[in-house]
């Protein structure tokens, strides 16, 4: 395994994308890694693409520049393969995760090119199910994981546990399906 | 023992203001700075510190209200970015010359206009003339120490100047890294209890601010605040050593990086110094090139013969300003380091490159093609003009 | 020294190393030393006989050059008024009158 995995969001304004790079580099941490976990500033307007990104690793990590050559993609919103290059410097040995109702062959017809491997998560079906509601942050965080491989599933379910027993501390009534969204994403994408 | 956290630039800087417990902060809210008070506010709301949080109609009264604070005997910090410090332009000045031991969370973005949120120096540059002490970090942990450090900095007798803590714009500020956190009681009795001298609130002292100076005294006013430019820089290795001490963290007025035996250097203040650190690994590893870094973490007061003698032993030294400021000959950077070369009969090649502005990003090879840039300057002697640009898009190949 | 003066102190010859930090002055009412007096062209002159202690003119004195004991006014502190008239214009009595020079 390379000594820093870099990870390129692409999402919509108000979709949770940078939240999940933020809890992506959380979890990370929480497993002793070196972290990073940042977004692409621009003014935020609802709707409108944006980007984040995260770099995790074993030793300290000092670039402070985007990421140009990720080793993984996660698209939040499918509608971004029809304007933005998701897959543009991808790591042809990496891999992109599309949030799609569609198969991977679909998908990988609309990534002009890119040779490397397709997954696509159902994070609208699975959200729905588990949660009732469409946030297709957390499925998308379990896929990416599941894909990246860079922690253990039972590391990552562990630690989102307790991010969400101290995040819904109020309302503990919805950890049971937010933990069912993340398995349930985990296995589609596995 | 440490404590190991991830946080955010602006969480690292509010967690160290909740450590110290200031007693005022005036602050009003612009981006990229505004979640420094909004995490104060909330630590206050939470009955966690008893910091006496004002809250203002504009930074020109943000800093206004913080020397009164000051002035009154109060530890007294703020906040801002940018524009907002633009609008304290007059009262930092005052500030300075009042000898008020102020400490400013700056959070570097581009001055308007074209009006832009993004990372540049030109807000602190612009500030460069008005007696504050500057101090730049490359990464969440180097703000968070040097917020820490601002304040024996600022407070010690033989200083009494306002510190501005600078850190970039989005990059580190809302950037989430690694940090090691110190625990409360030791950064509390490393920053001491503030017992100012004189103070306005002193019953037993009859006292006046800010008198007008005539012509008459202006000048040896202002270099008497020379003086305590000056004097500050004992204080801030001093202060850096005491840190060392507790932390193992070693800060000084710079930092140097692979220099032992670097052929060609890059000058950098910043986030964008981390990057340089990977492109300098990336070479070494790959060519055996000697490549090095310096990095200034204070640029007032500048440390000219320091400089002078870390670049003495390289070919050809890249200086980087990440803000313009019209001048024929270099940026901010570069006339300081241009100067102290000069003045040490340096023969180093040197060019000024502009980078980065309104948040131009900068990458490990852009880094790359700086020092395969200097080693042609090593070898042909011939530098294109004052300044050129990196990342500037152009018809001709090389900007003069 | 309990009647030394910061200008006894500091003046327009000091050195920079003598001046206060920040140009702090640690005295209250350093403006009774400086005898604005002398730059008075024409005097206020207080006829008391006139005068109905009716108050007008010491609030109006720009330089609270007025001094009032047990609600009177007194004569004119001539060490800081600077001639300026006002109170002499605005007296309804006629009880002061400008005079040429100090």
């Amino acid at each position: 395994m390379k000594d820093t995995i870099e990870i390129r969001w692409h999402g919509r304004g108000g979709q949770g994308a940078k939240t999940a790079a933020l809890l992506l580099a959380d979890v990370a941490f929480k497993t002793g890694k070196y972290v990073q976990g940042f977004p692409e500033y621009g003014p935020e307007r609802m709707g409108a693409p944006i980007t984040a990104y995260n770099r995790i690793s074993s030793n300290p990590i000092t670039v402070h520049s985007n990421i140009y050559e990720p080793d993984y993609v996660v698209v939040v919103d499918e509608s971004l393969l029809e304007s933005i290059d998701v897959t543009k410097g991808l790591n042809p040995k990496g891999a992109v995760i599309v949030n799609s109702t569609h198969s991977r062959e679909e998908i990988a017809d609309k990534l002009h090119g890119y040779e490397g491997a397709v997954y696509t998560v159902d994070a609208k079906a699975i959200s729905i199910k588990a949660l009732g509601k469409n946030y297709p942050n957390s499925p998308m965080l379990a896929a990416t994981v599941a894909v990246s491989k860079v922690m253990e599933k039972e590391e990552f379910l562990k630690e989102m546990k307790a991010s969400f027993h101290h995040k819904f501390a109020k309302k503990p009534e919805v950890i049971d399906g937010n933990m069912m969204a993340l398995e349930l994403a985990f296995a589609q994408a596995e | 023992m440490a404590i190991r956290e991830r946080l955010s630039g602006n969480e690292a800087v509010a967690y160290a203001i909740k450590q110290v417990n200031p007693d005022v902060m005036p602050a009003f809210p612009i981006t990229p700075s505004t979640e420094i008070p909004q995490y104060v506010a909330n630590y206050i709301a939470n009955g966690e510190i008893d910091t006496e949080f004002i809250h203002v109609e504009s930074e020109h009264s943000a800093m206004s209200a913080t020397i009164g604070a000051s002035a009154a005997g109060a530890r007294a910090i703020t906040a801002t970015s940018s524009c907002g410090m633009a609008l304290m332009w007059e009262e930092l000045y005052v500030a300075a010359s009042n000898r008020l031991p102020i400490v400013l969370a700056l959070v570097n973005r581009a001055l308007s206009g074209p009006i832009n949120i993004n990372a540049d120096h030109s807000d602190s540059m612009g500030a460069r003339d008005s007696g504050w002490i500057q101090i730049y970090a490359e990464s969440n942990q180097e703000v968070y120490d040097n917020f820490i450090q601002a304040f024996p900095i600022a407070e010690d007798k033989r200083v009494h100047l306002p510190v501005m803590v600078c850190q970039d714009g989005f990059i580190t500020s809302h950037g989430v890294e690694n940090i090691l956190l110190v625990e409360d009681d030791r950064v509390k009795s490393f920053v001491g209890e503030y017992e100012p001298e004189h103070y306005l609130l002193n019953p037993e002292e009859k006292m006046a601010v800010g008198p007008y100076a005539v012509s008459n005294y202006y000048m040896e006013t202002k270099r008497a605040q020379r003086q305590a430019m000056i004097q500050a820089r004992a204080v801030i290795l001093e202060t850096a050593a005491r840190f060392e001490e507790m932390t193992g963290r070693k800060y000084g007025f710079f930092e140097e990086y692979q220099m032992e035996d670097a052929e060609y250097a890059v000058v950098i203040i910043g986030s964008a110094a981390g990057t340089c650190k990977a492109a300098i690994n990336e070479i070494r590893n790959t060519t055996g090139k000697k490549v090095g870094l310096i990095k200034i973490r204070v640029f007032r007061p500048f440390p000219e013969e320091e400089i002078a003698r870390a670049l003495s032993g390289v070919k050809a030294a890249a200086i980087m300003d990440r803000s313009e400021m019209f001048s024929a000959t270099s940026g901010p950077l570069g006339a300081e380091v241009r100067a102290a070369l000069y003045q040490a009969r340096s023969e180093v090649e040197v060019v000024n490159y502009f980078y980065g502005l309104g948040g131009r990003d900068i990458t490990v090879s852009d880094f790359k093609v700086v020092y395969e840039n200097l080693e042609t300057i090593a070898r042909t002697h011939v530098v294109t003009g004052m300044y050129e640009y990196i990342g500037l898009r152009s018809e001709q190949s090389e900007e003069v | 020294m309990a009647n030394e003066k910061i200008y006894d102190r500091i003046n327009e010859q000091s050195p920079w190393q003598d001046i206060t930090e920040g140009n702090k002055i640690f005295e209250a009412a350093t403006s009774r030393d400086f005898c604005t007096g002398e730059w008075r062209t024409a005097t206020p002159v207080w006829d008391a006989d006139k005068c109905k202690q009716c108050l007008l003119c010491t609030p109006v004195c720009p330089d609270s050059s007025i001094p009032v004991t047990a609600g009177k006014r007194e004569s004119f502190d001539y060490d800081h008024c600077k001639g300026c008239g006002i109170c002499a214009k605005v007296c309804p009595f006629g009880a002061i009158g400008m005079r040429e020079g100090k």
